[in-house]
């Protein structure tokens, strides 16, 4: 990292952990928790999806491991009393395992096949928590309680978000501290050997593939670590709201969460963040327009794609390539 | 005389009714630079994949080395020293010429994925030899001043030899390339011809397909003919360019015939 890079993390850092904190202490307005909560979980989702596009792969299925991963927190929270502390990372891993079953038969299909089938696994996600006994149908699964104490040698580290007093502090630094640590492990990644390989299988599987490079391994790795991002943000949220029903995670969510790549930009680490952010408050700042608020954002969406095809953070003054 | 580094046995391979490789066999032996002709769609692509392992034969096989190779995992066939280049100028396209051959040298790396991303001192290693070696290798193709380049900008010419350089930095054992003269003129051709003797003399085993009659009189050891499928001739060049079947298998395609008779 240059000093520049270096320079803009930390004004990144310090706004999020503490001006946007102090700014919602002064102005009273606590809502905002709730909402930077949501569009953090859901950058992390979205960031799973950016790496498999980074592999050449469109996916419009990480709605099916958010909600994967949603419910494996539930159950072992509610049904065997496991502490969230614990339950976060199962999540994770479950949604990893199965993405790992469900990548060996589909990852080797490319393009619009490959983008059709994780867009049926959303679907798939939906109906089987509707059917199966252990996610209790379409009442899901509510009182989900809240995150206990966490101390380590008697020390506490993380206090019981049930004693804050706004508990939903709480799970904004949660939400946000994860995300930074995902977008440091994107951002290396992408800048370590592996990067340049995900790159060679993007432009071309075959080629990468004669250069002695196990591809369906990467494949299989990189979709592993996409869903395991799903699964932890559909854990937390479900933690968050207290609830989790086969509705929480749909084909919509999934296709945003790609949207939000394409919107940022594929060939920047960052362009799935910043593009749930314009994609959840430009949803939001329209809402005065009433019945127009689809057909306005629609058209944006539609605009923005033709006039920026790089995504939104190509605006940026030329010279600079990919970060 | 040495062992065969590499022994296509009765090797068929079928797509549907097609028979595309019909029992072909033939030795080739370490250091040698062998050609496969024949007129289009005759198999000679085919018959490459089938040893680079990117299709799967129908019956027959392939040693490397006395050791059966045929079927295994197109990367695993590489990294055990037979590496192909494309027909296609396949490349990757948005990276540039040096990035290209730093990351074709995978096969080479000491570390491993967790290695990359912690970035271990293997990885570290890794880095420094795949540069020099990188630029070892552009430099002996003429690729140097072109390196930081993007490789789709590169005129065809320049595109052939990366592939090359791509598959030289395999440290290949057995370089199989498909059509490197492919859009080249007279010139380029026998510079062409030059680079790729000299990828023999570093002791590489060359086999290659190629239409530019010329260059593969000139270049050869030997020649393998193919046609409709089927091996209709082997032998040197001499041998080649009197045999009847080849003529015959040639006539009414007067370029490749003319070609023929040049040299
Ligand atoms: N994947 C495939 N599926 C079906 N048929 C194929 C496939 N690949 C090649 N063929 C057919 O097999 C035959 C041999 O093709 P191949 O590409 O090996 O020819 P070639 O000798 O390389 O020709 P050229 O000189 O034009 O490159 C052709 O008839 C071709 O149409
Ligand atoms: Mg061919």
């Amino acid at each position: 990292m240059n000093t520049k890079q270096i320079f803009s993390s930390l004004l990144f850092l310090l706004s999020i952990l503490v001006l946007i904190p102090w700014f919602i202490a002064t102005s009273g307005r606590w809502d905002l928790y709730y909402t930077l909560t949501s569009v953090a979980l859901l950058a992390i989702a979205s960031a799973g999806v950016w790496l498999t596009f980074y592999i050449g792969r469109i996916n419009i299925g990480q709605g099916a491991f958010a909600l994967l991963g949603g419910y494996i927190t539930a159950i072992l929270i509610t049904k065997a009393h496991f502490s969230f502390w614990i339950a976060l990372p199962l999540s994770g891993i479950g949604a990893a395992l199965i993405s790992v079953l469900i990548g060996l038969p589909i990852l080797r299909l490319r393009g619009v096949y490959f983008a059709m089938i994780t867009l049926v696994l959303t679907e798939v996600g939906r109906l089987s928590a509707l059917a199966l006994p252990i996610t209790n149908g379409a009442k899901g699964i509510s009182n989900i309680p809240l995150p206990g104490k966490v101390s380590l040698f008697g020390i506490p580290i993380i206090p019981d978000f049930a004693t804050l007093e706004n508990p939903r502090i709480g799970f904004y630094f949660l939400a946000v501290c994860l995300m930074i640590l995902c977008f440091a492990v994107v951002f290396r990644l992408v800048h370590s050997r592996l990067g340049h390989l995900c790159r060679s299988m993007q432009q071309n599987e075959e080629l990468t593939a004669s250069i002695g490079v196990n591809i369906a391994y990467i494949r299989i790795i990189i979709y592993a670590l996409c869903s395991f991002m799903g699964g932890i943000g559909g854990s937390i949220f479900a933690v968050m709201s207290q609830s989790i029903y086969p509705s929480s995670f749909q084909v919509a969510d999934s296709i945003n969460f790609m949207l939000n790549c394409f919107l940022g930009g594929l060939g920047y680490v960052f362009g799935p963040m910043l593009g749930t952010v314009v994609l959840y408050f430009g949803w939001d700042l329209l809402f005065q327009t009433g019945k127009y608020q689809m057909l306005i954002y629609s058209s944006l969406l539609i605009l923005c794609m033709l006039i920026l095809p790089n995504g939104l953070l190509s605006l940026r003054l030329p010279g600079r390539k990919n970060s | 005389m040495t062992p065969p580094i590499l022994q296509v046995r009765n090797l068929t391979k079928k797509f549907g009714g097609l028979t595309a490789n019909n029992d072909i066999s033939f030795d080739v032996a370490p250091g040698e630079i062998l050609s496969v002709i024949g007129p289009n769609g005759a198999g000679k692509s085919t018959l490459f994949k089938l040893i680079s392992s990117f299709l799967r034969t129908t019956s027959g096989e392939v040693l490397f080395a006395g050791e059966r190779v045929s079927n295994l995992a197109p990367h695993i066939v590489a990294r055990k020293g037979i590496v192909r280049t494309f027909q296609e100028t396949t490349i990757f396209k948005n990276m540039t010429v040096r990035e290209s051959v730093i990351v074709a040298h995978h096969i080479r790396s000491k570390a491993n994925l967790l290695g990359y991303f912690f970035r271990s001192a293997n990885a570290h290693q890794d880095e420094q030899t795949f540069g020099r070696s990188a630029d070892d290798i552009l430099d002996f193709l003429g690729l140097a001043p072109l390196a930081n380049e993007i490789a789709c900008n590169l005129p065809q010419g320049h595109l052939r030899a990366l592939g090359i350089a791509i598959g030289l930095a395999c440290d290949p054992k057995v370089l199989l390339l498909d059509e490197p003269f492919a859009g080249m003129n007279h010139d380029e051709t026998m510079q062409m011809v030059e680079l790729v003797r000299g990828v023999r003399d570093r002791g590489v085993t060359v086999l290659l397909v190629e239409h530019d009659m010329a260059a593969v009189m000139r270049i050869s050891d030997r020649i393998v003919v193919l046609n409709f499928g089927e091996k209709i001739a082997e032998g040197t060049p001499a041998e080649i360019q009197d045999n009847e079947q080849v003529i015959e298998a040639y006539l009414g395609r007067e370029e490749d015939l003319v070609g023929l008779y040049t040299c």
